[in-house]
C-alpha cells in the first residue's frame, strides 16, 4: 500500500479490529438476543431434552453399534442400557413415536433459527467466519487458560462464543440428518452413504448426542459465569 | 391427502403434551405425528427405488431367530398358503408350487425395530408376481399376511419353556421380544397369532417376495419354515414369518406388533 500524506490510515480503510463485527452499511441497532432467536433458543431446549431422552429409551432396545456380528469394538459401553433417569417413553414403542413425533418440531425450528439468521444478517455477527475469527478465538483460549492476561477484543461474541455457538449449529444439522438416514436408509440411501451406511448413521447419531451433551454442560457454566448474557437471552440485552 | 395436511401437523402442536402417552402412542399427539410420518414416508417411498445388494452375509448364528409361540413353530399337517380377499382367483399353494414360479433372489439389508441390522440373502416369488396370478383387485389396497406362529399354544399352558426359548435365540442379551415387552401391557389371554398389513405399494415393490429360501438353502423352521415375507424397504417386524394366508383387503388393518403401539408403516 502506498503511504499517504498525513500518516495515520483513514479509519473507513483500516481493516476491522479482529473479532469485530462485519456490519452492513444499513444495519440498524437492535437487540443482543432478537425475539426469533430468544424464541427458537428456548423452544429448542425442551424439545432438544425430549429428543435426547426418548432417543436413550430407543437405544436400549439395542444398546449396541455396528452390525449384527460385527460389533464396533471402540463403542466403549457395549450392551449397557442407559439409566434409566435418562431416558423417557416408557417402552421401545412409545420412545420411537415420541422421537419421530418431536423429531419435526427440532427440524421446523432449526429452519425457523437459520431462515431467520441469514434473512436478518445476524450470522454476520454470530457465525464463526476462520478468517475473521479464529486468531480471536486463540487468543480467547490463552486467556480462559491464564497464559494470556487480557482479554481479546470482542463485540456481541468472541472467537471462542462463535465457534462453540457455530459447532452446536452444526451438530444439530448432522443430528438430523443421520436421524433421517437412520430412518430412512434404503428411501434416502445416498444420505445413509454419507454416514457410512446405516450401522454408521447410528453411531455418528448417538457420537453427536454425546457432543451436544457437553457443549451444554460447558455452555451452562461458562453462561453462569457471565450473567450479562444469561440475562439477555431472556430480556434481549441492550441494543447494539 | 388429507392425512397428510399442515392442519393434522397444527393440530397435533395445539395438542402437545396432553396427548402423549407413550402406552398408547397410536392416540393424541402421538397419533397425530404418526399419521403425519406415515405421509410422509409414502411421500418418501419410490416404487423403483432398490434396497442395495450388500456384498456380505451376517454369520448365520449371529443372524437373530424370533417367533412369539414359545416353540419353534412348525407348519400344521396338510398345509398350503391361501391367496384370498379381493382377487379373482384365489389359490392355494405349496412350496412346489411357489417353486415352479419366477424365482427372485434378494441379499439385502435386514433393518430391526430395535436398531440393530444384518444380511441374509433369500430367495422366493415377488409378490407382485403372486397378485397377477391370483388377480388381485386394483380396489384391494392393502395385503395383510397372516403366520401359525401364535402366543398361548393351547398344549403347553403351564409350563415355562424358557430355558429352551432362550437356547434358540442368538446368543445376544437383547434379542427381539424381550425389548418388546409392554411394561403396561396387559398379560393377552387365550391365543394371538402374529400377522401383520402392508399398503400395496410396498407389498409389490420388487424386492418384496414370498421367500421359501435363505442363504442359498431352503427357509429353516427357525427363520420361517416353510414361506416367510422377505423385503428391502420395510422393518423387520413387518415381515411376518410362518406364512399361512396372504389377503388382499380394501380397507388397512392392523398387526401383532401394531396393535400393541408400534407404527403401522414401518418402511425403510
Amino acid at each position: 500500500m502506498v503511504a499517504r500524506e498525513g500518516g495515520a490510515v483513514p479509519e473507513e480503510t483500516a481493516l476491522p479490529a479482529t473479532g469485530e463485527d462485519r456490519r452492513p452499511e444499513h444495519w440498524r441497532p437492535r437487540a443482543e438476543q432478537p425475539l426469533a432467536i430468544r424464541l427458537t433458543h428456548w423452544i429448542n431446549v425442551p424439545v432438544l431434552l425430549v429428543m435426547a431422552m426418548s432417543g436413550l429409551q430407543i437405544l436400549a432396545a439395542f444398546p449396541r453399534l455396528g452390525p449384527k456380528g460385527a460389533p464396533y469394538g471402540w463403542y466403549l459401553f457395549d450392551g449397557k442400557r442407559p439409566p434409566a433417569w435418562m431416558t423417557t417413553g416408557e417402552w421401545l414403542a412409545g420412545a420411537r413415536h415420541i422421537h419421530f413425533g418431536l423429531g419435526w418440531f427440532l427440524v421446523a425450528n432449526g429452519l425457523v433459527y437459520l431462515a431467520y439468521a441469514i434473512g436478518s444478517g445476524e450470522w454476520r455477527r454470530r457465525a464463526f467466519l476462520p478468517g475473521r475469527d479464529a486468531r480471536n478465538a486463540m487468543e480467547m483460549a490463552l486467556y480462559y487458560a491464564r497464559i494470556r492476561r487480557t482479554a481479546p477484543k470482542q463485540d456481541l461474541y468472541n472467537g471462542l462464543q462463535r465457534l462453540a455457538y457455530t459447532s452446536a449449529i452444526a451438530l444439530g444439522v448432522i443430528e438430523v440428518l443421520s436421524g433421517f438416514a437412520i430412518w430412512k436408509p434404503v428411501q434416502l440411501s445416498l444420505l445413509a452413504a454419507l454416514f457410512g451406511g446405516y450401522d454408521g448413521a447410528r453411531a455418528v447419531h448417538l457420537l453427536g448426542l454425546v457432543a451436544l451433551a457437553l457443549f451444554t454442560v460447558g455452555h451452562i457454566v461458562l453462561v453462569a459465569l457471565h450473567p450479562r448474557e444469561l440475562a439477555s437471552i431472556f430480556t434481549g440485552g441492550k441494543r447494539r | 391427502m388429507s392425512r397428510f395436511s399442515r392442519r393434522t401437523f397444527l393440530g397435533a402442536a395445539l395438542l402437545g403434551a396432553a396427548g402423549c402417552d407413550p402406552q398408547r402412542p397410536h392416540e393424541g399427539f402421538l397419533g397425530a405425528m404418526e399419521r403425519w410420518n406415515d405421509g410422509a414416508q409414502r411421500l418418501l417411498f419410490r416404487k423403483g427405488k432398490l434396497a442395495r445388494d450388500e456384498r456380505t452375509l451376517t454369520n448365520l448364528e449371529a443372524f437373530p431367530v424370533y417367533h412369539i409361540s414359545d416353540d419353534v413353530p412348525s407348519a400344521p399337517a396338510g398345509w398350503k398358503l391361501e391367496v384370498k380377499g379381493l382377487c379373482a382367483r384365489p389359490l392355494s399353494l405349496s412350496v412346489d408350487d411357489l417353486r415352479k414360479m419366477a424365482r427372485t433372489d434378494i441379499r439385502v439389508r435386514h433393518y430391526c425395530v430395535e436398531g440393530w441390522s444384518a444380511v441374509a440373502s433369500w430367495h422366493g416369488v415377488r409378490l407382485s408376481e403372486i397378485a397377477r396370478i391370483a388377480g388381485a383387485d386394483p380396489k384391494a389396497r392393502f395385503v395383510e399376511f397372516r403366520s401359525f406362529d401364535a402366543t398361548g399354544s393351547e398344549d403347553d399352558d403351564d409350563d415355562d419353556d424358557e430355558a429352551s426359548d432362550d437356547a434358540e435365540a442368538s446368543d445376544t442379551p437383547e434379542h427381539e421380544p424381550d425389548a418388546k415387552e409392554a411394561p403396561g401391557a396387559a398379560p393377552q389371554a387365550g391365543r394371538m397369532p402374529y400377522y401383520s398389513c402392508w399398503d400395496r405399494d410396498s407389498a409389490e415393490h420388487p424386492q418384496s417376495i414370498l421367500a421359501y429360501g435363505m442363504n442359498g438353502r431352503d427357509l429353516m423352521p427357525d427363520h420361517g419354515a416353510p414361506v416367510r415375507l422377505y423385503s428391502g424397504v420395510k422393518l423387520g417386524y413387518k415381515m411376518v414369518k410362518y406364512l399361512s394366508e396372504v389377503i388382499y383387503l380394501p380397507a388397512r388393518s392392523g398387526g401383532f406388533w401394531e396393535d400393541q403401539g408400534y407404527e403401522w408403516f414401518a418402511g425403510v
